[in-house]
């Protein structure tokens, strides 16, 4: 019987925090499935939303990147490059401004019931990935429509990808936490958003940055300190190849932020989340 | 009596009350320009008047292992708090809890239950938000279908039951969880009374069956007695019983043996020669009033009520057969009154007096006594052939 044993006091860090983690795992499959199959009930053309938004996106950032004649390398078409950068950073939205409000859209449970309430913000982005690899299927397309086949690089993607998923859990775990406190974050996760779109390299490339000469040392570093601009960059180099180059110290910049960003996130909501019912 | 399951110790939880604020979260905004003004004041941002409360106050009991404790109190006592920091929803402030053994716990019926979703998917998800592997509730989902009476309705989407199928799948659903150690909410407080009773009765069989422990929130005092053999009285935080169900619920509905108020004084004294109030045996009932309190031609009367507040009889001095006016004295009235067959059933006494019988009462005293029924049968000393029906009489005293 003492296996179960708990012992309650306040403030005390539970050691088995992430063994308890892994208990639940069977709730952070339930609350994502759960996720999944409410997401598209009652709508018409059901998972074809996750086809459809960051498809008109990809039409509206590669109209404005025409517009301003962003530079197009070599023999990529300008619809793949902007492609290769949307998908990403569609995941990268929702799923930052899902879980950084997934703890307040599911306060009921917060309140009646004990669980690490990680699984909440993180089951959220799993639900996001889900409808990225749904999306996917643009670029696909878009690869047979140009005759493009991609190089060996392809098969780093999943890094990527991974990195983009650090990124987004990192950022949502901290907003999150601060959300349940301050409800000023609501208004501000939109404008992140919103913001953010045209700050990361999804109209134009990171070389139309770095290279210019017109932008001054500061900005590019600023810049550089965006994490999505490692995500996507990454993203391109994947799918795109060499004439997309990854610049490497920028880059470096950008990985290091996405993971400071993650123990930030972590720490900062393992920190607060036994006040969490408290406050909510 | 079995090992500690449960052993809470100096158990505190304050709430601070910030009386500035309407809204029920904090605004950034606030806290900043509290901080920005701190920099610039002495001492802290005076602007938030803050205010303690404890919602548990040095709470301390234990709990054995296939125990049934019924935690009571009124609105507001800090028993849906008591029972949040046994679940580790809320952190407490200061004590220390030790739990041996998995925790289940109902502080609502239908937690996470998602309107979207069909009653099968429902099931599911609630027994894993419950603390359920999927194969836990593969096994039991027949029987929990069967329990919650909606086999018609499994791929139904919930936002289309009845309330009542809602809260029969939901309660189906935690009644069927295997925890050491159960904690219930009020949540009998929906359904039926026929669901009631079964719910209840699913419960006895986890707690007898299964040798689980069971802590019982209820408002529903004929549930707690017929469920619990323990009681926790809890007042504004603070464990004001603790002991057997019978000894702790007349503190809860605050009546005693015997009572002086508003210059009244009333006893009850069992006539039976083994000193209880046994079946077919008188209980007198003494209402005595100070000196000037009198009127002459005050009518008095008795009601009696189980603890539930159901009215089970009232006798009036001037309706009871050979009485003259004279039965309510200027000292007092007695009242004997004859156990009508009640059993292991508190009741609790009301007194009134009024001019005469149809105007309304000078002074009413409600739950001015505890009677106690014995459980040990009939009296033998009985009146003959008298039948148990409520019955009394009544003289001056």
């Amino acid at each position: 019987m003492s296996q179960y044993r708990t012992v309650i006091e306040p403030g005390t860090a539970d050691r088995r925090y992430w063994r308890d983690l892994w208990g639940y795992r069977g709730l952070f499959v339930f609350l994502a499935w759960r996720d999944i199959l409410v997401r598209y009930k009652q709508t018409v053309i059901g998972v074809l939303w996750s086809v459809l938004r960051p498809l008109l996106t990809l039409g509206v950032m590669a109209f404005l990147g025409w517009l301003f004649e962003s530079s197009v390398p070599g023999n990529v078409p300008r619809l793949l490059l902007v492609g290769a950068a949307t998908l990403p950073w569609t995941f990268f939205s929702t799923a930052f401004s899902e879980s950084a409000n997934s703890l307040i859209a599911n306060s009921n449970l917060l309140t009646k019931v004990y669980f690490p309430r990680l699984i909440v913000p993180a089951s959220t982005v799993i639900v996001c990935l889900i409808d990225f690899l749904i999306s996917f299927a643009i670029l696909v397309v878009l690869m047979i429509g140009y005759r493009f086949v991609p190089g060996v690089q392809l098969l780093a993607l999943p890094l990527f990808l991974l990195l983009a998923l650090i990124t987004a859990l990192g950022s949502g775990l901290l907003i999150a936490a601060l959300n349940v406190k301050y409800r000023d974050f609501r208004y501000i996760v939109p404008f992140i958003v919103q913001f953010g779109l045209y700050v990361s390299p999804v109209a134009f490339s990171s070389s139309d940055i770095l290279n210019s000469d017109r932008i001054p040392q500061a900005i590019k570093f600023l810049y550089a300190m965006n994490p999505m601009v490692g995500v996507i960059d990454g993203f391109r180099w994947c799918i795109l190849g060499d004439e997309v180059p990854i610049h490497l110290p920028g880059f470096l910049l950008s990985v290091g932020i996405s993971l400071l960003l993650l123990v930030v996130g972590i720490r900062y909501f393992r920190n607060t989340e036994r006040g969490f019912a408290d406050v909510i | 009596m079995g090992t500690p399951i449960i052993t809470v110790e100096h158990l505190s939880k304050r709430y601070e009350l910030r009386h500035q604020q309407a809204e029920r979260y904090t605004a950034l905004r606030d806290v900043l320009t509290n901080k920005a003004r701190s920099l610039f004041r002495r001492g802290p941002a005076a602007s938030v008047t803050r205010d303690e409360f404890m919602a548990l106050n040095d709470v301390n009991f234990t709990v054995n292992a296939g125990d049934r404790l019924g935690v009571i109190g009124r609105n507001g006592a800090g028993k849906s708090t008591l029972l949040k920091v046994l679940s580790r929803i809320v952190d407490p402030t200061q004590g220390r809890i030790t739990i041996d053994g998995r925790v289940a716990s109902l502080l609502e019926v239908g937690t996470g239950f998602h309107p979207e979703l069909t009653g099968r998917e429902n099931i599911f998800l609630n027994g894993a938000i419950l603390g359920m592997g999927r194969a836990e509730i593969r096994s039991k989902f027949d029987e929990i279908v069967e329990f919650a009476e909606v086999e018609r309705f499994l791929d139904t989407p919930v936002k289309r039951y009845s309330s009542g199928m809602y809260v029969r799948l939901a309660f189906a659903v935690a009644a069927h969880l295997e925890p050491e150690i159960l904690i219930v909410d009020e949540v009998l407080a929906v359904g039926d009374a026929q669901f009631q009773r079964k719910c209840l009765g699913k419960m006895r069989d986890i707690s007898t069956g299964h040798g689980r422990t069971i802590l019982f929130v209820s408002h529903n005092m004929g549930a707690i007695r017929s469920f619990c053999d323990r009681c926790l009285l809890l007042d504004r935080g603070r464990v004001l019983a603790d002991g057997p169900t019978n000894d702790v619920l007349p503190l809860y509905f605050g009546v005693g043996k015997d009572t002086e108020m508003d210059g009244f004084r009333i006893s009850a004294v069992p006539l039976d020669p083994s000193g209880e109030w046994v079946a077919g045996s008188l209980m007198r009932i003494d209402i005595s009033w100070a000196e000037g309190r009198y009127r002459p031609g005050w009518h008095a009367d008795v009601a009696c009520y189980t603890l539930e507040g159901t009215k089970l009889f009232a006798f009036q001095s001037h309706t009871m057969p050979g009485v003259n006016t004279e039965v309510v004295g200027s000292n007092g009235v007695r009242f004997e009154i004859m156990n009508p067959g009640l059993v292991d059933q508190d009741i609790r006494l009301d007194v009134g007096v009024r001019p005469s019988a149809n105007q309304p009462y000078n002074v009413v005293i409600e739950n001015a006594l505890l009677l106690s029924p014995s459980n040990k049968g009939i009296s033998r000393d009985r009146v003959p052939d008298v039948l148990l029906v409520p019955q009394a009489t009544c003289m001056a005293l």
